[in-house]
């Protein structure tokens, strides 16, 4: 459903690629001529400021209620698109709820990314014992389908904005890890790392001075795809209930209540879910641009 | 049909012409390619990698990239078993596909990979059999068999079950070869068959090919690098550079007096004995490398690895195919002057 | 065939320690504990609690409590479930048939339309088939599935009137194509995201193939394209799929509880999600491992029948 899935839409998920500056002009050219990649920037950037500047244009606050006013279809009023079972205005809310499952989805990747990387360059660096474990580890995780693993967690612990960014990261970093360990042991076995080996480098040194700015491509790809995981992550907990909590707004919780009114106002289940959508496909579009431009075999041919 | 071919020919290739669709454009890969093969004889094709003979091979199967990923032009006159001639590079596909493994075969440099690891040897051989002669599956792993003790594969019955993981590289190749010749082809093309086997499987292959051709009296054309092998079983020899032909001729004459500088250079790149019986025994490697085929030098595309070019000239014009003595062709602007510093 | 399959139960066997011990990490390390529901019940004192942990011997160190915990789930003993006392085990064993019902269904629909899609996308590579397809399964995994459930009620449900929408069969009729009936929808919503997985890898696999030395071997046979296609070129590419359909077990698991929601459907994810809602942990403890074993079992089974299936494997 969402968890690996943005995995698949590529080839060849193990990016066997070293960036160094000197390509980098040439895969930002490639990215740009990537359709579905600048069609998934615009649509953030639009996104994001909408969600910024959009709630102050709009002329309703997302928490008012207005009974009288319950149930407004789209179009038919003030409320450009229609107003919710307690009267709230719907664009209002969306907005809003955008704030939220955006900054959920971004800080969620950013945590994801940074405990990946980390337990992926070990494993990768160190190998042997330490790999083995760690990488075997993350297997248990993943036999764990992710919606159990979340709502368990999500329901013993208080439900927060935080706590569940925190759940989400915890749930979605061993993708990244994977990308990392694979890249990790193949460059280990470059020059350039005997090279500082050689010259007494630390541990640390090699590992974050000169073996992860060699896998940030990989990185950046991974990373792309956690937020669109997360945002659909934190949509699922949420219309289940167990995410953010009302009276705040996600798109997943606006869902939440949508399907009792699905005959009476079907706006109400149509327009988060299409923000959802929208918002994923885009970082996924955007995530396999990255893919292609970072390929450094299509420099060869 | 075309039918105006020499009568004592069996396949008759003229102008081929082979070119790709990349995203750099029109990359071309053989061009003005022509040769005969006569029914008994063998023709070695030679060149490095990149020389365009493995292209002109599968271009004569048909086997290169639909249009418009690749283009194809000339003609390939081949004549079939009922006496017809006909020309291959306009066949339609259905036409080519009951032509291809049963009439004209051929046989790959990767026997490793060449055969299908999910499928038993003796339904890979069958298979040719069923579609060509139209027999059933019992009757084609008869002959399936029968084509196992041809090509030397002790246990043939037994063979049939197995799968080509079983089988060494040698033994692969045999049923490659036992798959070729499934239904008596009149021409068998063998792209570099022996270059991924150990030497003693070389040799044995080799004396094999040699053995059936003699029984079939089938024509082979022999891809190859290496000039060894060449002198061993060749009669004649066509050797390619960059897309081009660029020398032809027995294999006596061309071995002992190489024309071409090109030639020369492989010779003396070989470290065989067998060479030394045509006086050719020092090793040494030619300067440079093949020449990209998006990058064309101008004139001869040999100059820049040549010591014999004169500039003003080899760099301008790319020489003609010229018959330098009967059935020896060469492409050199200056063969007639190093010929006689040479003698 | 026997050393890998033994192999690949060793392994098992491991990553099932390992998946045990994060299910009781769990348990164990959220705030609260498995005592967190107490502490909800009013009147209930400190020391009540104290006495309780006693009683369920959580004042032992944590590896010996865990051990316990350990061999009781590998003797069947998963405890009782809170709400009506009943084994865990049996709760869940009420509800799966259901689930399994629904995963069965989906997996059979993406595997015959994700193969054909899969299949033309890779033999017409760069079409506008092939563009649609994979764009197409771009959106297909962005979409959230409870989203899509509403979309399919909405239409064909509040619209159309053509589907029920929700629950297994209608009370009293209990006839085949009563199930069926009911199955149309939910096994349509939860195959889309595999629809588009299992297009993807079945393209890929194709275009690995398609390159291989053998297939060219079977062109210079002369054999139809036709044949080459399904004869040689899909025998090959299917035998990873094999793998894939285990390795879709966790997203088909996760994807099932979202669609038994949305559909009221009786199976093991919406027992879950009710369970979450009593608070029911031993139920909710009970559903996490017996999914991540499922998913584990699953795994192997997939594994073994690639084994099966590729001589390769079969006959070392």
């Amino acid at each position: 459903m969402m968890v690996k899935a943005v995995d698949y839409l590529e080839e060849d998920p193990v990016l066997t690629v070293v960036k160094q500056p000197r390509s980098a002009n040439r895969a930002w050219q490639r990215f740009r001529r990537h359709r579905l990649a600048m069609f998934g920037v615009f649509m953030i950037v639009l996104l994001v400021l909408a969600t910024a500047v959009g709630p102050h244009l709009i002329p309703f606050d997302d928490l008012f209620i207005d009974i009288r006013n319950r149930f407004a279809p789209p179009l038919s009023g003030a409320h450009v698109l229609g107003t919710d079972p307690l009267g709230r205005d719907l664009a209002a809310r969306l907005l809003m709820a955008g704030r939220i499952s955006l900054t959920v989805g971004f800080a969620a990747m950013v945590i994801s990314t940074i405990i990946g990387t980390v337990i992926g360059v070990v494993a990768g660096f160190y190998g042997r014992i330490v790999g083995t474990i760690l990488m075997r580890f993350v297997d248990a995780i993943l036999c764990f389908p992710t919606i159990f693993l979340v709502l368990a967690l999500a329901a013993l612990i208080k439900p927060s904005v935080v706590t569940i960014t925190l759940i989400i990261a915890a749930t979605g970093w061993m993708e990244v890890a994977r990308v990392v360990e694979s890249q990790i042991r193949t460059l280990r076995e470059r020059d350039f790392a005997t090279a500082a080996l050689m010259m007494g480098a630390s541990d640390r040194y090699i590992m974050f001075r000169e073996l992860i700015p060699n896998a940030i491509g990989p990185i950046v790809v991974a990373a792309t795809l956690c937020i669109a995981r997360a945002i659909l992550m934190e949509a699922y907990v949420s219309f289940l209930g167990y995410g953010i909590q009302p009276p705040a707004a996600s798109w997943g919780n606006m869902l939440n209540n949508a399907q009792q009114y699905l005959g009476s106002a079907p706006w109400l289940a149509i327009f988060p879910g299409l923000m959802i959508t929208l918002a994923v496909t885009s970082f996924n579009f955007i995530g396999d641009g990255l893919r292609d431009a970072l390929d450094a075999r299509l420099d060869v041919s | 049909m075309a039918a105006d071919m020499d009568a004592s020919s069996v396949l008759d290739v003229r102008n081929l012409a082979v070119s790709f669709r990349t995203d750099r454009g029109e990359v071309p890969a053989v061009h003005d390619v022509s040769f005969t093969v006569k029914p008994g004889e063998t023709l070695a094709l030679v060149g490095e990698s990149g020389s365009g003979k493995s292209v002109t091979s599968l271009a004569v199967m048909r086997l290169t990239p639909p249009a418009p990923q690749a283009s194809l032009t000339g003609s390939i006159l081949f004549r079939g078993r009922d006496g017809q001639v006909r020309d291959l590079a306009t066949l339609a596909e259905h036409e080519m596909q009951a032509m291809r493994g049963n009439e004209i075969s051929m046989i790959f440099q990767e026997p490793m990979t060449s055969l299908n690891p999910v499928h038993r040897i003796g339904d890979q051989i069958a298979e040719a059999v069923r579609y060509h002669r139209k027999v059933d599956r019992q009757a084609a792993l008869d002959r399936a068999e029968e084509l196992l003790v041809l090509v030397g594969i002790p246990e043939p019955r037994k063979r049939l079950k197995s799968y080509p993981h079983h089988l060494s590289g040698g033994m692969r190749q045999r049923v490659m070869i036992a798959m070729a010749l499934a239904c008596d082809p009149s021409v068998l093309i063998a792209d570099e068959p022996t270059t991924a086997l150990d030497v003693t499987v070389q040799a044995q292959i080799l004396e094999l090919l040699k053995e059936l051709q003699e029984r079939t009296g089938m024509a082979v054309v022999f891809i190859t690098h290496n000039l060894g092998v060449v002198a061993e079983i060749a009669d004649r020899v066509m050797v390619m550079y960059a897309g081009r032909i660029v020398e032809r001729g027995g294999v006596v004459p061309l071995l002992k007096h190489p024309l071409m500088p090109y030639t020369h250079g492989l010779l003396r790149s070989v470290p065989r004995l067998e060479l030394a019986a045509f006086g050719q025994a020092k090793l040494e490697a030619i300067r440079g490398n093949v020449p990209d085929p998006t990058r064309m030098p101008q004139g001869c595309s040999f100059h820049p690895r040549c010591d014999h070019a004169e500039l003003g000239r080899c760099d301008r014009t790319i020489p003609i195919l010229e018959e330098a003595e009967a059935d020896h062709l060469v492409r050199c602007h200056r063969w007639r002057a190093i010929a006689s510093v040479e003698a | 065939m026997a050393r890998f399959i033994f192999g690949r139960v060793v392994q098992s066997l491991i990553l099932l320690c390992l998946v045990s011990m994060i299910g009781f990490a769990v348990l164990h390390l959220a705030p609260g504990g498995p005592l967190a529901q107490f502490a909800l019940v009013p009147g209930m004192s400190q020391a009540d609690i104290a006495r309780i942990a006693a009683q369920m011997g959580l004042d032992r160190p944590l590896p010996i409590q865990y051990w316990e915990w350990f061999t009781r789930l590998l003797l069947g003993d998963w405890g009782n479930s809170y709400r009506d006392s009943q084994p865990v085990l049996s709760v869940i064993g009420s509800r799966l048939g259901a689930t399994l019902q629904l995963m069965v269904t989906a997996t059979l629909i993406a595997i015959v339309l994700g193969v054909w899609i899969g299949v033309m996308g890779a033999i017409r590579r760069y079409s506008v088939f092939d563009y649609l397809g994979t764009i197409g399964a771009m959106i297909a995994l962005s979409i959230p599935t409870f989203w899509f459930g509403l979309v399919m009620i909405y239409i064909f449900s509040v619209k159309l009137g053509w589907l029920p929408s929700g629950n297994r069969s209608t009370v009293g009729d209990g006839s085949f194509f009563d199930y069926a009936y009911h199955l149309i929808a939910p096994s349509i919503v939860l195959a889309l995201v595999e629809v588009a997985v299992w297009s993807r890898y079945m393209r890929s696999s194709m275009l690995d193939v398609i390159n291989q030395d053998f297939i060219r071997t079977a062109r210079a046979k002369g054999l139809p394209e036709r044949v080459v296609l399904f004869h040689h070129t899909m025998r090959n590419a299917l035998l990873p799929m094999i793998t894939l359909a285990g390795l879709e077990l966790p997203v088909l698991l996760s994807g099932a509880l979202v669609t038994e929601t949305v559909f009221t459907w009786p199976g093991m994810g919406r027992l879950f999600l009710d369970s979450l809602g009593y608070r029911d942990y031993p139920v909710v403890m009970g559903i996490l491992m017996f999914s991540a074993v499922l998913v584990l079992v699953g795994n192997l089974l997939a594994d073994c029948f690639c084994a099966i299936a590729d001589p390769r494997i079969r006959l070392d």
